[in-house]
Protein backbone atom coordinates (compact mmCIF):
# COMPACT_ATOMS: atom_id res chain seq x y z
CA UNK A 1 0.00 0.00 0.00
CA UNK A 2 1.58 3.27 -0.71
CA UNK A 3 1.43 5.97 2.08
CA UNK A 4 -0.94 8.62 2.27
CA UNK A 5 1.57 11.31 2.12
CA UNK A 6 5.08 10.62 1.63
CA UNK A 7 7.92 13.51 2.55
CA UNK A 8 11.34 13.17 1.16
CA UNK A 9 14.41 15.30 1.16
CA UNK A 10 12.48 18.13 2.04
CA UNK A 11 14.59 21.31 2.91
CA UNK A 12 13.65 24.46 3.68
CA UNK A 13 15.50 27.89 4.99
CA UNK A 14 14.12 31.53 5.92
CA UNK A 15 15.91 34.45 4.26
CA UNK A 16 16.24 37.97 5.84
CA UNK A 17 18.77 40.96 5.09
CA UNK A 18 20.81 39.99 7.41
CA UNK A 19 21.10 36.28 5.80
CA UNK A 20 19.88 32.63 5.35
CA UNK A 21 18.73 30.48 8.04
CA UNK A 22 18.60 26.49 7.50
CA UNK A 23 14.83 25.53 9.31
CA UNK A 24 14.83 22.10 7.94
CA UNK A 25 17.02 19.86 6.91
CA UNK A 26 16.66 17.02 4.71
CA UNK A 27 13.36 15.43 5.95
CA UNK A 28 12.08 12.26 5.27
CA UNK A 29 8.88 10.32 6.06
CA UNK A 30 5.47 8.86 5.41
CA UNK A 31 2.03 8.71 6.83
CA UNK A 32 -0.35 5.95 6.08
CA UNK A 33 -3.63 6.33 5.18
CA UNK A 34 -5.93 6.48 9.05
CA UNK A 35 -2.65 7.00 11.27
CA UNK A 36 -2.17 9.56 13.62
CA UNK A 37 1.28 11.00 13.02
CA UNK A 38 2.70 13.74 16.06
CA UNK A 39 5.36 15.15 15.77
CA UNK A 40 6.93 16.65 18.60
CA UNK A 41 10.16 19.28 19.20
CA UNK A 42 11.83 22.17 21.10
CA UNK A 43 9.92 25.37 20.50
CA UNK A 44 11.07 27.26 17.62
CA UNK A 45 12.35 24.05 15.40
CA UNK A 46 10.04 24.94 12.51
CA UNK A 47 7.05 22.24 13.21
CA UNK A 48 5.44 25.31 12.28
CA UNK A 49 6.75 25.34 8.66
CA UNK A 50 6.85 21.95 8.01
CA UNK A 51 2.91 21.88 8.48
CA UNK A 52 2.45 24.77 5.87
CA UNK A 53 5.03 23.44 3.72
CA UNK A 54 2.67 19.65 3.52
CA UNK A 55 -0.74 22.09 3.09
CA UNK A 56 1.13 23.73 0.28
CA UNK A 57 1.04 27.60 1.73
CA UNK A 58 4.64 27.89 1.42
CA UNK A 59 6.45 26.59 -1.88
CA UNK A 60 8.43 23.64 -1.20
CA UNK A 61 12.20 24.46 -1.89
CA UNK A 62 14.02 21.42 -2.22
CA UNK A 63 12.53 17.70 -1.73
CA UNK A 64 9.30 16.57 -2.38
CA UNK A 65 6.02 16.22 -1.12
CA UNK A 66 3.48 13.95 -2.61
CA UNK A 67 -0.09 13.39 -1.24
CA UNK A 68 -1.49 10.09 -2.61
CA UNK A 69 0.59 10.27 -5.80
CA UNK A 70 0.49 13.34 -7.05
CA UNK A 71 3.17 16.11 -6.27
CA UNK A 72 2.28 18.65 -4.29
CA UNK A 73 2.19 22.12 -6.17
CA UNK A 74 0.20 25.33 -4.25
CA UNK A 75 -2.71 24.81 -1.78
CA UNK A 76 -4.54 21.42 -1.78
CA UNK A 77 -8.40 21.42 -0.90
CA UNK A 78 -7.85 18.06 0.39
CA UNK A 79 -5.77 19.36 3.30
CA UNK A 80 -7.38 20.52 6.37
CA UNK A 81 -5.58 22.80 8.46
CA UNK A 82 -5.95 23.55 11.92
CA UNK A 83 -4.16 26.49 13.60
CA UNK A 84 -3.30 27.42 17.49
CA UNK A 85 -6.38 29.62 17.68
CA UNK A 86 -9.88 28.54 16.53
CA UNK A 87 -10.48 32.11 14.80
CA UNK A 88 -14.24 32.32 14.79
CA UNK A 89 -14.96 35.35 13.41
CA UNK A 90 -17.33 37.27 16.02
CA UNK A 91 -19.74 38.60 13.19
CA UNK A 92 -20.48 35.62 12.15
CA UNK A 93 -22.78 33.15 13.42
CA UNK A 94 -21.64 29.74 14.29
CA UNK A 95 -23.37 28.01 11.85
CA UNK A 96 -22.26 30.50 9.24
CA UNK A 97 -18.47 30.25 10.97
CA UNK A 98 -18.36 26.50 10.13
CA UNK A 99 -19.53 26.37 6.84
CA UNK A 100 -16.76 29.38 5.98
CA UNK A 101 -14.58 26.78 3.95
CA UNK A 102 -17.80 25.48 2.48
CA UNK A 103 -18.55 29.10 1.11
CA UNK A 104 -15.32 30.00 0.07
CA UNK A 105 -14.79 26.93 -2.49
CA UNK A 106 -18.60 27.63 -3.20
CA UNK A 107 -19.36 24.32 -2.02
CA UNK A 108 -22.61 24.43 -0.62
CA UNK A 109 -24.60 21.74 -1.98
CA UNK A 110 -27.59 19.79 -0.25
CA UNK A 111 -25.15 16.71 0.34
CA UNK A 112 -22.09 18.96 1.70
CA UNK A 113 -24.52 21.15 4.41
CA UNK A 114 -26.18 17.81 5.11
CA UNK A 115 -22.70 16.70 6.71
CA UNK A 116 -22.18 19.88 8.63
CA UNK A 117 -25.56 19.37 9.88
CA UNK A 118 -25.04 15.87 10.81
CA UNK A 119 -21.36 17.32 12.72
CA UNK A 120 -22.82 19.53 14.26
CA UNK A 121 -25.71 17.18 15.38
CA UNK A 122 -22.91 14.62 16.49
CA UNK A 123 -20.41 16.48 18.34
CA UNK A 124 -23.44 18.47 20.32
CA UNK A 125 -23.33 22.20 18.56
CA UNK A 126 -26.32 21.99 16.78
CA UNK A 127 -28.39 23.82 20.22
CA UNK A 128 -25.47 26.34 19.71
CA UNK A 129 -25.75 26.95 15.52
CA UNK A 130 -27.15 30.60 15.85
CA UNK A 131 -24.89 31.54 19.00
CA UNK A 132 -22.06 34.45 18.42
CA UNK A 133 -18.87 32.59 19.02
CA UNK A 134 -18.07 34.38 22.30
CA UNK A 135 -20.85 32.47 24.19
CA UNK A 136 -19.41 29.33 23.21
CA UNK A 137 -16.92 27.39 26.14
CA UNK A 138 -13.16 27.35 25.18
CA UNK A 139 -13.85 23.34 24.44
CA UNK A 140 -17.11 23.91 22.17
CA UNK A 141 -15.36 26.55 19.95
CA UNK A 142 -11.91 24.22 19.14
CA UNK A 143 -14.91 21.49 18.30
CA UNK A 144 -16.36 24.41 15.99
CA UNK A 145 -12.95 24.82 14.23
CA UNK A 146 -12.57 21.08 13.98
CA UNK A 147 -15.87 20.69 12.11
CA UNK A 148 -15.22 24.23 10.08
CA UNK A 149 -12.06 21.82 8.93
CA UNK A 150 -14.04 19.00 8.33
CA UNK A 151 -16.59 20.18 6.52
CA UNK A 152 -14.58 20.41 3.54
CA UNK A 153 -13.73 16.52 4.04
CA UNK A 154 -10.22 16.72 3.69
CA UNK A 155 -7.91 13.42 3.50
CA UNK A 156 -5.89 14.74 5.22
CA UNK A 157 -5.68 17.16 8.83
CA UNK A 158 -3.07 19.09 10.22
CA UNK A 159 -2.91 20.02 13.54
CA UNK A 160 -0.80 22.64 14.71
CA UNK A 161 -0.76 22.78 18.70
CA UNK A 162 -4.68 22.97 18.36
CA UNK A 163 -4.95 23.26 22.14
CA UNK A 164 -2.29 25.53 23.23
CA UNK A 165 -4.27 28.58 23.76
CA UNK A 166 -6.64 26.60 26.15
CA UNK A 167 -6.56 26.26 29.47
CA UNK A 168 -5.41 22.88 31.31
CA UNK A 169 -8.67 21.44 32.03
CA UNK A 170 -10.34 22.33 28.96
CA UNK A 171 -7.02 21.60 26.89
CA UNK A 172 -7.48 17.57 28.52
CA UNK A 173 -11.21 17.03 27.68
CA UNK A 174 -11.09 19.06 24.27
CA UNK A 175 -7.90 16.42 23.63
CA UNK A 176 -10.14 13.63 24.11
CA UNK A 177 -12.63 15.10 22.06
CA UNK A 178 -10.73 15.97 19.02
CA UNK A 179 -9.46 12.60 19.20
CA UNK A 180 -12.83 10.75 19.21
CA UNK A 181 -13.61 12.84 16.66
CA UNK A 182 -10.57 12.12 14.08
CA UNK A 183 -11.00 8.42 14.74
CA UNK A 184 -14.64 8.32 14.41
CA UNK A 185 -14.15 9.96 11.16
CA UNK A 186 -11.33 8.10 10.03
CA UNK A 187 -9.20 11.32 9.41
CA UNK A 188 -5.58 10.79 8.78
CA UNK A 189 -3.75 13.63 11.31
CA UNK A 190 -0.72 14.80 11.80
CA UNK A 191 -0.03 17.00 15.23
CA UNK A 192 2.45 19.41 16.28
CA UNK A 193 2.77 19.89 19.63
CA UNK A 194 5.68 20.16 22.48
CA UNK A 195 3.43 18.97 25.25
CA UNK A 196 5.37 15.31 24.82
CA UNK A 197 2.53 13.82 27.37
CA UNK A 198 -0.12 15.24 24.67
CA UNK A 199 1.77 13.76 22.07
CA UNK A 200 2.11 10.18 23.76
CA UNK A 201 -1.99 10.37 24.30
CA UNK A 202 -2.97 11.13 20.83
CA UNK A 203 -0.13 9.40 18.86
CA UNK A 204 0.18 6.21 16.54
CA UNK A 205 3.59 6.95 15.67
CA UNK A 206 5.98 10.30 16.93
CA UNK A 207 8.40 11.99 15.09
CA UNK A 208 11.21 13.56 16.93
CA UNK A 209 12.86 16.36 15.69
CA UNK A 210 15.94 18.13 16.70
CA UNK A 211 16.72 21.57 17.00
CA UNK A 212 17.17 24.14 14.30
CA UNK A 213 18.05 23.19 11.75
CA UNK A 214 15.37 20.32 12.26
CA UNK A 215 16.16 17.04 11.01
CA UNK A 216 14.59 13.96 11.95
CA UNK A 217 16.22 12.50 15.81
CA UNK A 218 13.65 9.58 15.61
CA UNK A 219 10.45 7.63 14.43
CA UNK A 220 8.80 6.08 17.23
CA UNK A 221 5.79 3.81 16.77
CA UNK A 222 3.51 3.65 20.11
CA UNK A 223 2.17 0.01 21.34
CA UNK A 224 0.02 0.50 24.35
CA UNK A 225 -0.81 -2.93 25.62
CA UNK A 226 -4.26 -1.96 25.86
CA UNK A 227 -6.02 -1.19 22.31
CA UNK A 228 -8.38 1.70 21.51
CA UNK A 229 -7.62 3.52 24.54
CA UNK A 230 -8.46 7.59 24.52
CA UNK A 231 -5.99 10.23 25.47
CA UNK A 232 -6.87 10.10 29.08
CA UNK A 233 -7.15 6.55 29.22
CA UNK A 234 -3.36 6.13 28.22
CA UNK A 235 -1.96 8.89 30.69
CA UNK A 236 -2.81 6.00 33.01
CA UNK A 237 -1.10 3.68 31.46
CA UNK A 238 2.36 1.99 32.60
CA UNK A 239 3.77 2.28 29.15
CA UNK A 240 3.10 6.25 29.31
CA UNK A 241 5.91 6.95 31.44
CA UNK A 242 8.83 4.68 29.48
CA UNK A 243 7.49 6.45 26.44
CA UNK A 244 8.05 9.92 28.24
CA UNK A 245 11.22 9.15 29.43
CA UNK A 246 12.36 8.06 26.40
CA UNK A 247 11.22 10.87 24.25
CA UNK A 248 12.57 12.98 26.89
CA UNK A 249 16.04 12.02 26.62
CA UNK A 250 16.25 11.41 22.81
CA UNK A 251 15.28 15.76 23.10
CA UNK A 252 17.72 16.47 25.89
CA UNK A 253 20.43 14.63 24.03
CA UNK A 254 19.41 16.50 20.10
CA UNK A 255 18.48 19.49 21.67
CA UNK A 256 21.61 21.48 22.05
CA UNK B 1 -35.73 42.90 36.13
CA UNK B 2 -37.62 41.57 38.57
CA UNK B 3 -37.39 44.23 41.76
CA UNK B 4 -36.79 41.49 44.74
CA UNK B 5 -34.22 40.29 42.85
CA UNK B 6 -32.03 43.10 43.69
CA UNK B 7 -30.30 43.47 46.75
CA UNK B 8 -30.67 46.87 48.73
CA UNK B 9 -26.94 47.66 47.93
CA UNK B 10 -27.59 46.85 44.19
CA UNK B 11 -30.45 49.39 44.66
CA UNK B 12 -28.60 51.84 46.25
CA UNK B 13 -25.79 51.84 43.43
CA UNK B 14 -28.48 52.23 40.75
CA UNK B 15 -29.83 55.28 42.94
CA UNK B 16 -26.57 56.54 43.32
CA UNK B 17 -25.35 56.10 39.52
CA UNK B 18 -28.77 58.08 38.27
CA UNK B 19 -27.97 60.48 40.50
CA UNK B 20 -24.18 61.55 39.07
CA UNK B 21 -26.14 61.13 35.93
CA UNK B 22 -29.23 63.72 36.38
CA UNK B 23 -26.12 65.86 38.53
CA UNK B 24 -24.31 66.00 35.06
CA UNK B 25 -27.17 66.76 32.85
CA UNK B 26 -28.42 69.47 34.68
CA UNK B 27 -24.98 71.13 35.54
CA UNK B 28 -24.35 71.21 31.93
CA UNK B 29 -27.86 73.05 30.94
CA UNK B 30 -27.13 74.89 33.96
CA UNK B 31 -23.20 76.13 32.73
CA UNK B 32 -24.89 77.08 29.22
CA UNK B 33 -27.87 78.95 30.43
CA UNK B 34 -25.90 80.99 33.14
CA UNK B 35 -23.40 81.39 30.30
CA UNK B 36 -26.28 83.26 28.21
CA UNK B 37 -28.02 85.23 31.19
CA UNK B 38 -24.55 86.69 31.88
CA UNK B 39 -23.53 87.38 28.01
CA UNK B 40 -26.98 89.28 27.94
CA UNK B 41 -26.35 91.23 30.81
CA UNK B 42 -23.09 91.99 30.29
CA UNK B 43 -24.39 93.88 26.80
CA UNK B 44 -27.51 95.19 28.27
CA UNK B 45 -25.40 96.75 31.01
CA UNK B 46 -22.51 97.88 28.62
CA UNK B 47 -19.61 96.03 29.96
CA UNK B 48 -18.95 94.74 26.63
CA UNK B 49 -20.17 96.18 23.14
CA UNK B 50 -23.35 94.56 21.83
CA UNK B 51 -22.30 95.42 18.18
CA UNK B 52 -18.80 93.41 18.00
CA UNK B 53 -20.14 90.79 21.05
CA UNK B 54 -23.54 90.64 19.54
CA UNK B 55 -26.53 89.26 22.18
CA UNK B 56 -28.73 86.41 23.15
CA UNK B 57 -31.88 88.26 22.42
CA UNK B 58 -30.23 89.68 18.98
CA UNK B 59 -29.16 86.33 17.86
CA UNK B 60 -32.61 85.24 18.48
CA UNK B 61 -34.15 88.37 16.27
CA UNK B 62 -31.54 87.85 13.74
CA UNK B 63 -32.60 84.37 13.49
CA UNK B 64 -36.55 85.02 13.55
CA UNK B 65 -35.66 87.93 10.47
CA UNK B 66 -33.72 85.11 8.50
CA UNK B 67 -36.51 82.56 8.51
CA UNK B 68 -38.91 85.31 7.95
CA UNK B 69 -37.24 85.61 4.17
CA UNK B 70 -36.04 81.52 4.61
CA UNK B 71 -32.47 82.85 3.68
CA UNK B 72 -31.72 81.13 7.26
CA UNK B 73 -33.11 77.76 5.65
CA UNK B 74 -31.07 77.87 2.20
CA UNK B 75 -27.51 79.01 4.26
CA UNK B 76 -27.94 75.86 6.06
CA UNK B 77 -29.58 73.81 3.88
CA UNK B 78 -26.61 74.41 1.15
CA UNK B 79 -24.00 74.21 3.50
CA UNK B 80 -25.39 70.70 5.16
CA UNK B 81 -25.63 69.92 1.42
CA UNK B 82 -22.19 70.36 0.23
CA UNK B 83 -21.22 68.75 3.51
CA UNK B 84 -22.64 65.24 3.36
CA UNK B 85 -22.06 64.91 -0.48
CA UNK B 86 -18.08 65.60 0.16
CA UNK B 87 -18.51 63.36 3.17
CA UNK B 88 -20.18 60.38 1.08
CA UNK B 89 -17.35 61.29 -1.97
CA UNK B 90 -14.75 60.74 0.58
CA UNK B 91 -16.28 57.69 2.07
CA UNK B 92 -16.28 56.08 -1.46
CA UNK B 93 -12.54 56.91 -2.62
CA UNK B 94 -10.94 56.60 0.62
CA UNK B 95 -12.52 53.24 0.51
CA UNK B 96 -11.55 52.01 -3.08
CA UNK B 97 -8.43 53.81 -2.62
CA UNK B 98 -7.39 51.75 0.76
CA UNK B 99 -9.07 48.80 -0.99
CA UNK B 100 -6.62 49.11 -4.05
CA UNK B 101 -3.62 50.19 -1.65
CA UNK B 102 -4.20 46.68 0.41
CA UNK B 103 -4.45 44.66 -3.19
CA UNK B 104 -1.16 45.57 -4.41
CA UNK B 105 1.66 46.30 -1.61
CA UNK B 106 4.59 47.46 -3.98
CA UNK B 107 1.72 50.38 -5.34
CA UNK B 108 1.51 51.15 -1.27
CA UNK B 109 5.30 51.68 -1.20
CA UNK B 110 5.51 53.76 -3.60
CA UNK B 111 2.81 56.07 -2.68
CA UNK B 112 2.75 56.34 1.12
CA UNK B 113 5.55 59.38 0.71
CA UNK B 114 3.56 61.16 -1.17
CA UNK B 115 0.12 60.73 0.62
CA UNK B 116 1.75 61.81 3.61
CA UNK B 117 2.84 64.75 2.52
CA UNK B 118 -0.60 65.40 0.75
CA UNK B 119 -2.15 64.67 4.12
CA UNK B 120 0.07 67.23 6.29
CA UNK B 121 -0.55 69.71 3.23
CA UNK B 122 -2.55 73.08 4.94
CA UNK B 123 -5.89 72.50 2.59
CA UNK B 124 -6.61 76.30 2.97
CA UNK B 125 -3.75 77.03 0.94
CA UNK B 126 -5.08 74.37 -2.14
CA UNK B 127 -8.77 76.70 -1.77
CA UNK B 128 -7.17 79.23 -4.69
CA UNK B 129 -5.69 76.76 -6.52
CA UNK B 130 -9.33 74.98 -6.82
CA UNK B 131 -11.07 78.09 -7.60
CA UNK B 132 -8.95 78.71 -10.53
CA UNK B 133 -9.36 75.12 -11.88
CA UNK B 134 -12.79 74.50 -10.78
CA UNK B 135 -14.62 78.01 -11.02
CA UNK B 136 -16.18 79.21 -8.26
CA UNK B 137 -18.80 76.78 -7.76
CA UNK B 138 -20.68 74.21 -5.71
CA UNK B 139 -18.21 72.11 -7.38
CA UNK B 140 -15.08 73.50 -6.12
CA UNK B 141 -16.60 73.90 -2.63
CA UNK B 142 -17.14 69.50 -2.50
CA UNK B 143 -13.95 69.35 -3.41
CA UNK B 144 -12.18 71.71 -1.02
CA UNK B 145 -14.51 70.08 1.40
CA UNK B 146 -13.32 66.13 0.36
CA UNK B 147 -9.34 67.51 0.07
CA UNK B 148 -9.54 68.57 3.70
CA UNK B 149 -10.37 64.86 4.83
CA UNK B 150 -9.85 62.49 2.12
CA UNK B 151 -6.05 61.87 2.44
CA UNK B 152 -5.83 61.32 6.70
CA UNK B 153 -9.05 59.19 5.64
CA UNK B 154 -7.06 56.79 2.79
CA UNK B 155 -3.88 56.47 5.49
CA UNK B 156 -6.14 55.59 8.18
CA UNK B 157 -8.36 53.16 6.46
CA UNK B 158 -5.32 51.35 4.58
CA UNK B 159 -3.75 51.00 7.79
CA UNK B 160 -6.70 49.38 9.56
CA UNK B 161 -6.66 47.01 6.08
CA UNK B 162 -3.36 46.16 7.14
CA UNK B 163 -3.72 46.13 10.85
CA UNK B 164 -5.86 42.55 10.28
CA UNK B 165 -4.45 39.63 12.15
CA UNK B 166 -1.93 37.43 10.11
CA UNK B 167 -3.55 33.98 11.69
CA UNK B 168 -7.28 35.31 11.12
CA UNK B 169 -5.92 35.85 7.00
CA UNK B 170 -3.88 32.51 6.87
CA UNK B 171 -7.09 31.00 8.30
CA UNK B 172 -8.88 31.97 4.72
CA UNK B 173 -5.79 30.98 2.68
CA UNK B 174 -5.86 27.29 4.66
CA UNK B 175 -9.55 27.28 3.69
CA UNK B 176 -8.55 27.17 0.27
CA UNK B 177 -9.47 30.92 -0.10
CA UNK B 178 -7.78 33.93 -2.32
CA UNK B 179 -6.73 37.44 -1.45
CA UNK B 180 -10.49 38.91 -2.30
CA UNK B 181 -12.06 36.43 -0.01
CA UNK B 182 -9.50 37.73 2.20
CA UNK B 183 -10.56 41.09 1.68
CA UNK B 184 -14.13 40.48 2.11
CA UNK B 185 -14.43 37.97 4.13
CA UNK B 186 -11.98 39.09 7.37
CA UNK B 187 -10.31 42.23 6.25
CA UNK B 188 -13.38 44.51 5.58
CA UNK B 189 -15.57 43.11 8.86
CA UNK B 190 -12.68 43.19 11.45
CA UNK B 191 -11.85 46.93 10.22
CA UNK B 192 -15.54 48.09 10.55
CA UNK B 193 -14.97 49.31 14.04
CA UNK B 194 -11.77 51.21 13.02
CA UNK B 195 -14.08 52.43 9.83
CA UNK B 196 -16.71 53.84 12.00
CA UNK B 197 -14.11 56.18 13.93
CA UNK B 198 -12.75 57.26 10.54
CA UNK B 199 -16.09 58.73 9.59
CA UNK B 200 -16.52 60.03 12.98
CA UNK B 201 -13.67 62.24 12.56
CA UNK B 202 -13.84 62.67 9.04
CA UNK B 203 -17.75 64.07 8.86
CA UNK B 204 -16.02 67.42 10.89
CA UNK B 205 -13.04 67.46 8.90
CA UNK B 206 -15.46 67.77 5.65
CA UNK B 207 -17.55 70.82 7.24
CA UNK B 208 -14.51 72.58 8.08
CA UNK B 209 -13.16 72.18 3.90
CA UNK B 210 -16.65 73.04 3.39
CA UNK B 211 -16.51 76.39 4.98
CA UNK B 212 -12.92 77.31 3.97
CA UNK B 213 -14.92 76.38 0.30
CA UNK B 214 -17.70 79.08 0.79
CA UNK B 215 -15.31 81.65 2.40
CA UNK B 216 -13.81 81.87 -1.02
CA UNK B 217 -15.96 80.61 -3.83
CA UNK B 218 -19.86 80.86 -3.21
CA UNK B 219 -22.69 83.23 -2.89
CA UNK B 220 -24.69 81.43 -0.42
CA UNK B 221 -24.48 78.87 2.69
CA UNK B 222 -23.29 79.31 6.13
CA UNK B 223 -19.03 80.18 5.26
CA UNK B 224 -20.34 82.95 2.86
CA UNK B 225 -22.86 84.49 5.05
CA UNK B 226 -20.18 84.52 7.93
CA UNK B 227 -17.46 86.11 5.06
CA UNK B 228 -20.11 88.77 4.08
CA UNK B 229 -21.26 89.51 8.02
CA UNK B 230 -17.82 90.76 8.76
CA UNK B 231 -17.28 92.93 5.87
CA UNK B 232 -20.18 94.59 6.33
CA UNK B 233 -20.08 94.54 10.44
CA UNK B 234 -23.41 92.66 10.72
CA UNK B 235 -21.87 90.27 13.61
CA UNK B 236 -25.37 89.50 14.70
CA UNK B 237 -25.16 87.70 11.15
CA UNK B 238 -21.80 86.25 12.24
CA UNK B 239 -22.15 84.33 15.46
CA UNK B 240 -25.81 83.47 14.20
CA UNK B 241 -24.05 81.83 11.52
CA UNK B 242 -21.56 80.04 13.92
CA UNK B 243 -24.18 78.73 16.55
CA UNK B 244 -26.04 77.19 13.17
CA UNK B 245 -22.36 76.10 12.37
CA UNK B 246 -22.47 74.38 16.15
CA UNK B 247 -25.71 73.17 16.30
CA UNK B 248 -25.00 71.56 12.57
CA UNK B 249 -21.75 69.78 13.87
CA UNK B 250 -23.64 68.49 16.88
CA UNK B 251 -25.83 66.45 14.69
CA UNK B 252 -24.06 65.45 12.05
CA UNK B 253 -22.24 63.45 15.18
CA UNK B 254 -24.92 62.36 16.16
CA UNK B 255 -25.39 60.58 12.84
CA UNK B 256 -22.94 59.25 12.62
CA UNK B 257 -22.85 57.61 16.29
CA UNK B 258 -26.35 56.70 15.15
CA UNK B 259 -25.27 54.32 12.75
CA UNK B 260 -22.58 52.75 14.65
CA UNK B 261 -25.00 51.85 17.37
CA UNK B 262 -26.99 50.66 14.69
CA UNK B 263 -23.66 48.52 13.16
CA UNK B 264 -23.11 47.25 16.40
CA UNK B 265 -26.56 45.81 17.34
CA UNK B 266 -26.64 44.10 13.75
CA UNK B 267 -23.37 42.58 14.07
CA UNK B 268 -23.36 41.02 17.58
CA UNK B 269 -26.73 40.22 18.03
Amino acid sequence: MTPLLEVSHVCHSYHTLSGETLALSDLTFSVDKGEFLVIVGPSGCGKSTLLSLISGLIPVEEGTIRLGHSPLTGYRTNIGYMLQKDHLFEWRTVYRNVLLGLEIQKKETPENLEHVRQLLDDYGLTAFKNARPSELSGGMRQRAALIRTLALNPELLLLDEPFSALDYQTRLNVCDDVYSIIKKEKKTAILVTHDLSEAISMADRILILSSRPARICRILPLHFSRPELTPMQRRQEPEFKDYFNEIWKELTEHGQ
Amino acid sequence: MDNELISPRQKEYLKNHRKHHHLVALCRFLAFFLFLVLWEISTSLHWIDAFIFSSPSRILQTMADMSKDHSIFRHTGITLYETLLSFALVVLVSFLTATILWFFGTLSEILEPWLVILNSLPKSALAPLLIVWLGASTRTIIVAGMSVAVFGSIISMYTAFRDTDEEKIKLIYTLGGNRLQVLKNVVIPSSLPSIISILKVNIGLCLVGVIIGEFLAAREGLGYLIIYASQIFKLNYLITALIILCIIAFFLYQGIQKLEHQIRKTRSL
